[in-house]
Order: structure tokens, then sequence, then C-alpha cells
């Protein structure tokens, strides 16, 4: 019956889609805009060219890897919000590793391959903090993710205005830029860098590997499913909660590595731009499956960089992207409740 | 009140689990439903108490056509339902989940609620403790309490599904002899098992179904082959306990003793030996699942010595335990036994003995489909273990358990299968041990305690008794073992 269900299921999403939409144009409407020609805009602005598409996949990749990572924390039933810290630790090791190397003189393809590791390494420890409260301290990965996350804001403001300030002139704009050797090589003329999107795709292959086709994921979507019959069929639970948090930390921190090294050389408040919440919407979209992650993700940054243009053309807030996003979300976690329920009382299996 | 079926039907997708159902109980009657797992018996009950929807068919209460769409319809016409797992919130006071589902105002009114739970505890001998949390229960308690509830909410029918299954002897007495009261002041009691001595015990009707029809009825003096024969369309006979030498000592425990926030149990001095098949006796919550976890290492002793196969395991990790050869079924199917939204090819994946990096997707489903086979799981790799009745659930519970083990321990390990499937299961279980493992395992019902063991301990309130022959005891002694009679002439 498996088949039929999923089949359902799609119409279902689809269904979802158009009722998003329909909301959408709605709250365009009530806000006197013309939907069909902001919906056009979006598409112009995020498609119409090959440099526009080249935009929405730089701000692809950082969404990609953080959504990868969070596959991984969600197969082990956890919810790991302290994504956007880790990738603000990510970005902040990053720029640590480069400011060291930017001294030592060591060629730049390395500075930059340690940078990225270094990224890496940040995401994963701040990730492994939230795992170990969660594991040993009792603390909901929820409220310590939450934590972390202000404490991360905190830490790089911090460096911002004070040690890695701009010398004279620290200021909201972020650190001094990187030299352009310091960065990842972009295509000409272009923001895009084949190597960040190397990494976007290596990480997503990654966790797409592991979640399918390895005991790691199986026993992970075991822990995640139900602890504590995992445990008693032998799966050391703490062990796969806390590497389930390294993982995603990693990527998520491979995430504000490719920040700071492809796209603005230099560390910046905002650094992590939210792809963290993002990457908790897009989890949910796509049911927590790796499969159709990365084309919805597309979906999303293509809505965001699409919007860029609203309030120049139609007087519109950019945030309507954000609008459709939301509603998307709650539409489909809507209608998956609904079908969730029809499911349940349908196979209640005759006893 | 008077119940009638009417010509139920339920299909899911293929199986018919109701086909054409009809049956009428008179008000103050206690009906028996018998059947194996399977024939549509918990089905039938969720149709009548609102928690499934019968694809045709009515259902007539005093002569009226009830319109059921859901358990909160069926909570007003007076229809409760006791299931077979019960139905509250751990995590509170037992007063809190008796003013669960009651009507009322904004503030609940927990004096008047703890005040009408006293006493209609004590008019059936039940003993609660209101401010107890019913995570600390056992599933007698909560049987109790759950019945008291649908009391007060006012339930003039009352189903039972399996409510004999994993409580006490003696919690089964006070059930029975409140199920008789109840039914003296005219309420309908409709009992569903699969244990026939219960039936012929307490019902005053009994109704046998078999692949989701109803084959025959009967009034008492029952006749116990003719049930058995309609229930399974033939006859079945029990098998013969296994004569076994005890061999190397694979389990040795030395003044053992095992706490939790409700009770201490032990000392216990026991060597189990290869072959060797122990069961553990006594009401629900009377220490032994404690002491079974304390063998399992799950729980660690705040005393004493545990050796396996000579090596001092004492304060070693479960995990630690299961690398030695150790092996353990939990009684809590759903929440400590299997992993709900995982298939069943995926827990013979998780389970299997070797495993690389890569899943072996195809050995996984073979042997899936193997043990399936064996253990006559109905269902395929692709099933997902939700949807398998309980009494499969079971069955593959069973057959996940590792091929090579020195001891297995289990809790109820036949609960909720029918005689033909616990008949078959002990020979399973029997051919392990002939082949050298030894086997603890708790059960409440007294007949598979006699009839599978060597030897046998009795709990009683966290007391252990010595070991006792399987041989020479009988039901009656141990009964009252059980019941906390005739212990110092046993006690250590």
């Amino acid at each position: 019956m498996r088949p039929r269900v999923a089949l359902s299921g799609a119409a279902l999403r689809l269904g979802a889609v158009l009722l998003a939409l329909l909301f959408t144009t709605g709250v365009l409407l009530v806000a006197d805009a013309p939907p069909l020609e902001a919906y056009r805009q979006i598409v112009v602005g995020s498609l119409g060219s090959v440099k526009k598409i080249t935009d929405v996949l730089v701000a692809w990749v950082p969404l990609v890897l953080a959504t990868s990572g969070l596959l991984v924390t969600f197969a082990a039933g956890l919810w790991n919000i302290g994504i956007e810290g880790q990738i603000t630790l990510g970005a902040i090791f990053a720029t640590g590793a480069l400011r060291l190397t930017l001294e030592s003189g060591l060629p730049s393809a390395l500075a930059i391959g340690i940078a990225v590791l270094a990224g890496i390494l940040g995401g994963a420890i701040w990730a492994l903090l939230a795992g170990l409260l969660k594991a040993y301290g009792g603390v909901n990965e929820i409220f310590g993710g939450l934590g972390l996350n202000f404490v991360a804001v905190a830490l790089n403001v911090w460096l911002i205005f004070g040690p890695w300030g701009r010398p004279g002139v620290a200021s909201m704009s972020g650190t001094e830029p990187f030299p352009d050797f310091y960065a990842l090589p972009a295509l000409a003329g272009l923001r895009l860098s084949p190597w960040a999107l190397l990494v976007a795709v290596g990480g997503f292959a990654l966790v797409f590997f592991l979640l399918q086709g390895t005991y790691f994921g199986l026993r992970l979507k075991a822990v995640g499913k139900n602890p504590r019959a995992a445990f008693v069929l032998g799966i050391p639970t703490i062990r796969y909660t806390l590497l389930a948090f390294v993982l995603c930390g990693g990527l998520g921190g491979a995430a504000g590595a490719v920040q700071v090294t492809a796209v603005y050389h230099r560390l910046i408040p905002a650094i992590s731009s939210g792809y963290g919440y993002l990457g908790l919407m897009v989890a949910m979209l796509v049911n927590y499956q790796p499969l159709w992650m990365p084309l919805v993700a597309f979906f999303f940054v293509a809505l965001n960089i699409g919007s860029i243009q609203l309030p120049i053309v139609l007087k519109l807030d950019s945030s309507l992207a954000g609008v459709l996003q939301g509603a998307l979300v709650l539409f489909v976690l809507a209608v998956e409740g609904v079908r969730q329920r029809m499911r349940r009382s349908a196979a209640k299996m005759a006893e | 009140m008077q119940v009638e079926l009417r010509q139920i039907y339920k299909s899911f997708g293929p199986v018919r689990a109701n086909d054409g159902i009809s049956l009428a109980v008179p008000p103050g009657t206690i009906q028996g439903i018998l059947g194996e797992n399977g024939a549509g018996k918990s089905t039938l009950m969720k149709i009548l108490s609102g928690f499934q929807r019968a694809d045709r068919g009515e259902i007539w209460l005093d002569g009226r056509l009830a319109h059921i769409q859901s358990p909160q319809d069926t909570g007003a016409l007076g229809i409760g339902m006791l299931h077979q797992d019960p139905l509250d919130v751990p995590a509170m006071q037992v007063v809190d989940n008796f003013l669960l589902g009651r009507e009322g105002g904004l503030r609940p009114q927990r004096r008047q609620a703890r005040a009408v739970l006293q006493e209609l505890a004590g008019r059936f001998g039940f003993g609660l403790d209101p401010e107890a949390y019913v995570e600390a229960l056992t599933v007698g308690e909560r049987q109790q309490l759950e019945l008291l509830r649908l009391l007060w909410l006012g339930a003039r029918v009352l189903i039972l599904d399996e409510p004999t299954t994993g409580i006490s002897a003696l919690q089964k007495e006070v059930l029975f002899a409140s199920l008789q009261k109840l039914s003296e002041e005219g309420r309908t009691i409709i009992f569903v098992s699969h244990k026939l001595e219960d039936v012929e015990h307490l019902c005053h009707r009994v109704a046998v179904l078999r692949r989701g029809q109803l084959v025959g009825e009967a009034v008492p003096p029952y006749d116990t082959d003719r049930l058995v024969e309609m229930m399974f369309g033939r006859v079945v006979n029990l098998g013969s306990p296994l004569e076994a030498p005890p061999g190397d000592r694979v389990l040795e425990l030395d003044q053992v003793v095992v706490e939790d926030r409700r009770m201490r149990v032990g000392p216990v001095s026991l060597h189990v030996g290869r072959q060797e098949v122990i069961g553990l006796a006594g009401m629900e919550g009377s220490g032994q699942q404690l002491f079974l976890r304390a063998c399992a290492g799950l729980v660690r002793p705040v005393h004493g010595r545990i050796h396996l196969a000579g090596e001092d395991v004492l304060g070693r990790s479960y995990h630690g335990f299961l690398q030695r050869g150790v092996g353990f079924m939990p009684a809590a199917r759903l929440e400590e036994g299997l992993i709900p939204g995982l298939d069943l090819a995926e827990h013979f994946a998780l389970t299997q003995p070797h495993q690389g990096f890569m899943i072996q997707r195809q050995a996984a489903h073979l042997r899936a489909g193997t043990q399936i086979d064996a253990f006559r799981v109905k269902g395929t790799p692709q099933t997902p273990v939700e949807d398998l009745s309980g009494g499969n659930q079971q069955r593959a519970l069973l057959a996940l358990l590792r091929e090579t083990l020195s001891l297995l321990l289990m809790e109820h390990p036949t609960r909720g299968l029918d005689i033909e499937s616990v008949i078959w299961i002990w020979d399973k279980l029997k051919e392990r041990c002939r082949q050298g493992t030894a086997i603890i395992f708790v059960s409440s019902d007294l007949d598979e305690i006699l009839h599978y063991s060597d030897r046998i301990h009795v709990f009683f309130g966290g007391r252990v008794s010595t070991s006792l022959s399987a041989r020479t005891t009988t039901v009656e002694q141990l009964g009252q073992l059980i019941g906390g009679k005739g212990w110092p002439e046993i006690a250590p």
C-alpha cells in the first residue's frame, strides 16, 4: 500500500503549494499590488539571466550545506536550532585561520583549504556543545542551541568591533576584507565560485549517501524514531546523538566558511544570513528526506534573490519571499498532518 | 444496555477484518469474544467504541440505531473501552488522569475527583494511590484506573480488550469480581480474549470469531474442546516440558539486591546453567521485572555480584552484557522493543550480527523474509512495524533475537498470542535451549511458568523465593505464593 500513499502524498503536497500561492496572492491583493507582476518580477529577478542564476547559486551553496546538516540531526530526532550559531562559528574559525595564515605567507590555495577545514571544526565544536548539553546536562537541544546562537552572535560582533576590528573604523560593515588571492576563485565576471559549489554538492552527496546507504544512517534513524528501543537493540544512542550534532555542525561550519572565503571575503555581523533558519524550513518542506532538498533549496533562494527587485520596481517590500516561504511550510505541514491522520486511521491493522 | 451489532463489515486493503458479523448482547451480560490473533476481535470492538468506522453495518443500542463517528460519540452513549495498551498520560498523577475526558468547568475539581476515585476504588478493592504518578504504576493498576475512569464517565457498556494480559493473578481475581458486580448492576460487559480459561471462568455467553466471521456461540457449561475447535478449526494439545541436565554456569548471582523508587528486591542468589529455563512468577510489579533487568545489565544492583560465564560483570553497561551473549526482550513492544517508522527489513538490518559500513539491503531483506516465514509474522519485509497487530509485533520481536545467545531474558514472551502460537514459540525457544541457551522469563501466566520452566522463583513485594522445581509445584501452590501466602516455609 506504500506506493499509493506516496502518490496521494505528492498530490496533497502540490495542493499545499497551490494553497500557499493562493494565500500569498491574497496578501498581495490586500497590499494593493499586482500579484502576477510581482511573481513575474521574482522569476525574472532570479532566473532572468546567467548572472542572476549564478547569484541564486551563490546563496544556494550555504543553504544546501546547512540543510544537509539539518537532515542528519532531524534523522536523529533532534531539532538543531543551533545551526545559526554553528554557521557563525564556522565563519569565525575560517576568518581566524585566514588571519593566521595571512601572516605566515602560506600559498593561498592551502590557506583557503585550511580556512574551510577550520570552519568545519568551529561549527562541529559549537554543535558538540549543544549535544553534550543535551546528552549529559539534560538541556533540550532547542534551548541549548538557541542560547548558543546568542553567544555566537555576541562573540562575532565582539570580534568585529574589538580584536578583529578595522583599524580606526570598526563598524557593522565587518572586518578588513582579505586580499583577493585569499578568496575562493569565482567564475570570470560573476560572484559564483565553482569551488564553493563543489563543497555544497559534496556535502549534500555525503549526507545523502550516509542516510540512504549506510548502517550509520539506519542507526541514526532508529535513534531518532525511538531512542529507548534503539538502546535496547544495542545501539549506543548517546554516541549517535553526538555524532549527528558534530556532522551537522561541521556542515553548518562549512557554510560559514564559504560565506567568508567565497562571498563576503571578510567577517560581517550577519554572516549566517539566516540560512540556518531557512534550512530548517527547507528540511520541513521536504519532510526531512534528502532527495528533493537541493531543488527546494534552490526554489527558496530563488525567491529570496528574485524578490530583491520588488522594492525598486513595485515598491513592495522584499520580505514577500519570506511570506511565500513561510506560507509554503505552514500549508505543507498542515496538509502533511492531515495526511498522517488519514494514513494512521487507515493503517490500523485488522486484529 | 442492550447492544446489537448488525452485519458489520470492515476491510483493510485485501484483509477482511470483519466479514458480516452480527451479534446481540442482552443487558447485564458478560459477553465473551474469543478468537486467535487476527480473528477480527479488536477491530469489531474498535468499531463499537468509535475508534474505527465500519465499511458497512449498523449498531443498535437499546433498540435504537446509534450513529457512531468517534470515541466522543460512544462516550456520550455510555460505551467505554479499556484498551490493551492503557490510554493514559504516564507523566501525570493518577487523580489527574482520572479527571481527563471529564466535562466540567474551567477549574478541575481535584478534591471531588479524589474522593470519587477513592470511593470507587474502595468499592472494587483496588489499591490505587491518587497521588502516584501513572508511569510508576503496573499495567494492572493502570487498567484499574482506566476502568474507574470509564465508570465515572458513566459507561453502561464496558469493552475490555485482552484485559488479563500483563496483570497478576490477584489483580485478575479482583478484576473478575468487579466485572461480576458491574454486570449485576445491569451493565453490559464485553470481554475480548484469547484465553479460554478466563472466558470460561467469567463469561455468561461466548461468541467465537475466526477470520473475521462469527463462527459460533456458546453458553455454560462450556465444552473446552469445542471452543478450541471453533477458534482454530481443529483441536490442539500442549507440548511437554523439556528435561535438561544443568550444564556449565551461564549466570551466577550472589546476594544481588536491586532497588528502584518503589521497592527493594532481593537478596537473590541464583545459578543458571546452560539449557535451563527459569520462570519468574509474581504479581505485576512484585520486583521480577526489575530483577530481570538487573540480569540484563539495564539496572545496576545496589549490592551483590553478577558473573556471566565466570566473568565479573557488575557495573558493565547493558551493551557490555549484550556483547557477552545476553539477549533481552522487553514487554513494551512499541516503546522498548521495536522502532515505529522503520520497516521489518530495517529492523533485521539493525540487528544483523556482522555490520559493515554499507547496509547489506539484500541480505537484510532475505533474512527478514526467512524470519517472517519462520515466525509466521503477518507482514512483508516492507511492512512498518507499527502496522502489525500486537500479536505479530510479538512474533517480530522474537524473530529479531540473535541466533546465538548464552542467556536469553524475556518479559512476557508470549503476551498477546493465542495458544497455538504460544506452543509454537516455546518449541522454538526450547530448540535454542537444546543448543545451550539459558532462558529466564517473566510471565503472569501461571500455566506458562509451570509448563515451560525447569525452576521457578516467586516474587512477592520484593521478596524472592528460593528455587522451586516446576515438576513438583502446583498451580494452587504457586497462586498462594504469588498472593503472599505460605512464605515463611520457603523464605531463605
